[in-house]
């Protein structure tokens, strides 16, 4: 039904629904060995509804490298489904060839050698300039932001957020959604909420202590476009006070709530909505199945796991679109509505690579001044990797980032033992490249960076790891909270992910000596991004920094710490 | 992760528990259950339960059930050391068969309803709480 070669407008039948993806274009130049904008740009508009979808940029202003997974597990009914495919499974099916800008983008191998030939990618400048481009040919599409906005640079922790406002204002979103947001405390998203030029939206933000919506946040916002009435609703992260530290916004309360998610869509529909839009920070799983529970969603635009998918999802009636994040896509949905119903839809996954889209030069000019204050301490080059040393994050176990930031936790805290949490966010640095401060801060900002040490036994580690493990590998998506796997530093364990919690990790090894951790005997442990409160230590880009100066050039080595079973 | 210098004791102890017993059943939830019961079959339809899929706070979790008709739902936490929570019975006169709480829970556990209906016959809900320690999203 989906055609990958061409924009093809099949007729539709009234029960049918049709769709096509843009991918096909921007895959075909491989061939051809040559991008241009007009290329990455090039859309033939469809339908009369336009969405803009830009989703978990973690403060990155500038355009970066980033590498996608090497492993990205899918558990239960999730396994081998979208998005849980990587490298030549992922290129194959799609059939994106092997050293294309598709596979550059899109897949994790021969990284470095394809970085050095299709360069950065992201830059909200560029970014800008897609808009313009979308809004050139349709005026009133709708920006759509999912949030993890306003965090994850040096500059972001700095300011509070208020340069990713700044840029993001002058990008012109008509609503948002949020997670990371919180972590700048209530107080702060408070005030910049009450400010914001767009609505702030979340039908699962509640006031905690009545268990009521909450007053600030909208559950949705209507839009007249292209003749057409659309709802937005939207969908907070729903574990935020349990995956990040609910001490800093006490006052708000989320979960999935697909009973009120149901309630909202039928209360649009009640007001004539003929399109129903929901723009999401679920992470793409548990948007899955909530498309599946609540009737009467047309698109769902899904962030929160990084995923990056050339072609939406169909779940029903229902297209689940996924954007990557840290800047490096911008998707545009094309719509066609016709008598309250979506007849069809066209989709393009839109990879911003740097060197190709022109930056929007008002927007360059704004993140230049975002940025001056602090330009001193940002580019201050602190070590460099070495020729065959790649640090990127994501991959469900271990990535090469957090080994290094594990390394710095034992050696600077003179730890056993170290735990890195295991978040998506934080640009690769290629072989050869400096190490800048704000590269550093690129991978470890955050609101509740402190590295703390402290004893645990070795029941309590395998107590953590179990947890963690459940909220990542539960076969139910209701019960996973996004992220990956806690990275581990000097201990080394066998992981099978098909059991139940508390059965899936055992042999859990302490490296320096070899020996199997003892439930009983006591280790000392360093990690950082505690969610208690009161946690003491030093910031863990101090910590990081240290141990890098101290290195002067960095070197990988490959990370066979976790043994991996059942998949 | 959840742990500071203060409070991996308490959190370890809690934990374990979490561990240990997740998904038991108390043998006093079945008594407490039959006790309502009295031992009679019981059907899935006519009884919706509320709860979320992960406490945000172990302590206080929101619950809500609803059975119209019903003149009596009875709530149990079936992890609990004691695991009836309350028992609700509406008169003849009630606008509506609802009611909403918050429990707290000992652990990961299944939460369970059981309304008497207006037939005299039962029907029961289950939701899986999750009790967690916290991890780190992306």
């Amino acid at each position: 039904m989906i055609s990958r070669r061409d924009f093809l407008q099949v007729s539709m039948a009234a029960s049918a629904m049709v769709g096509a993806s843009g991918f096909g274009n921007w895959s075909r130049l491989a061939a051809q060995q040559s991008l241009t904008q007009d290329q990455l740009l090039q859309f033939d508009i469809y339908g009369n509804v336009s969405l803009i979808h830009v989703t978990d940029i973690h403060g990155q202003l500038n355009p970066i490298y980033f590498r996608e997974p090497s492993v990205n597990m899918g558990i239960g009914a999730a396994n081998g489904q979208m998005p849980h495919i990587t490298g030549a499974d992922f290129r194959k099916a799609y059939g994106i060839a092997d050293g294309s800008p598709s596979a550059y983008a899109l897949t994790y191998d021969d990284f470095s050698a394809l970085a050095q030939s299709y360069g950065r990618v992201g830059g909200l400048d560029r970014v800008s300039t897609v808009i313009n481009s979308i809004r050139a040919e349709r005026p009133d599409a709708l920006l759509l932001d999912g949030g993890d906005t306003w965090h994850g640079s040096y500059t972001c922790y700095k300011t509070e957020g208020q340069d990713m406002v700044n840029v993001m204002n002058a990008l012109k979103p008509d609503a948002m959604t949020f997670h990371w947001e919180f972590t700048l405390g209530s107080e702060r998203v408070n005030q910049i909420v009450e400010e914001l030029p767009f609505v702030a939206l979340g039908q699962n933000i509640f006031d905690a202590e009545w268990d009521e919506p909450a007053e600030l946040f909208k559950p949705y916002k209507f839009y007249e476009t292209g003749g057409v009435k659309v709802a937005v609703i939207g969908q907070a992260f729903p574990y935020m006070p349990i995956a990040n530290p609910g001490w800093m916004f006490p006052e708000y309360s989320f979960g999935i709530r697909d009973e009120n998610m149901q309630k909202m869509v039928d209360e649009v529909r009640a007001k004539g909505a003929e399109c129903v839009v929901v723009l999401s920070h679920n992470g793409f799983d548990v948007d899955k199945k909530m498309a599946g529970v609540v009737n009467g969603i047309d698109v769902i635009l899904s962030g929160h796991t990084h995923d990056a998918l050339p072609e939406p999802v169909l779940v029903g009636q229902t297209v689940i679109v996924a954007s990557g994040s840290n800047g490096k896509f911008v998707s545009r949905v094309d719509l066609d509505i016709r008598d309250g119903k979506m007849m069809g839809y066209k989709h393009k996954l839109i990879p911003i690579f740097a060197d190709v889209i022109a930056p929007d030069a008002t927007v360059t000019k704004l993140i230049e001044e975002q940025r001056a204050p602090y330009k001193a301490d940002l580019e201050e080059v602190i070590g460099h990797t070495d020729d065959d040393s790649l640090l990127y994050r994501r991959g469900n176990f271990n990535g090469t980032w957090d080994d290094l930031i594990c390394d710095a936790l034992m050696s600077e805290r003179e730890a056993d033992i170290a735990m890195s949490p295991g978040v998506r966010w934080g640009p690769s640095i290629l072989p050869g490249q400096a190490i800048t401060r704000e590269d550093i801060f690129n991978v470890t900002s955050m609101s509740y960076g402190e590295a703390y040490r402290t004893e645990m036994t070795g029941e309590f580690i395998h107590v953590i790891l179990e947890d963690v493990a459940d909220n990542l590998f539960n076969p139910d998506p209701y019960y996973q909270q996004g992220g990956d796997m806690v990275r581990v530093g000097g201990l080394g364990y066998r992981i099978d992910v098909t059991k139940p919690q508390g059965d899936r990790i055992t042999e859990m090894t302490l490296l320096k000596t070899g020996e199997k951790i003892d439930p009983s005997k006591t280790y000392t442990v360093a990690g950082w991004a505690s969610v208690n409160e009161d946690t003491e230590g030093p910031q863990i880009w101090d910590v990081v920094e240290n141990h890098i100066r101290k290195l002067g050039t960095i070197s990988t080595v490959p990370n066979t710490s976790v043994q991996v079973e059942g998949i | 992760m959840e742990f500071s210098r203060r409070d991996t004791l308490a959190l370890g102890l809690g934990a374990a528990v979490v561990t240990v017993l997740p998904f038991s059943v108390n043998a006093a939830a079945d008594d407490v259950i039959a006790t309502f019961t009295g031992g009679a079959d019981m059907g899935d339809a006519g009884i919706d339960l509320t709860a979320p899929e992960i406490a945000e706070n172990g302590n206080t979790v929101p619950v809500e059930v609803s059975a119209p008709g019903a003149s009596a739902i009875l709530l149990v936490a079936t992890g609990n050391p004691t695991p009836g929570v309350a028992q609700f019975n509406f008169g003849p006169m009630a606008g509506s068969q609802s009611a909403s709480t918050r429990i707290r829970l000992a652990g990961t556990q299944d939460v369970v309803a059981i309304a008497k209906l207006a037939d005299g016959s039962f029907a029961k809900a289950s939701s899986t709480v999750k009790v967690t320690i916290g991890g780190c999203g992306g």
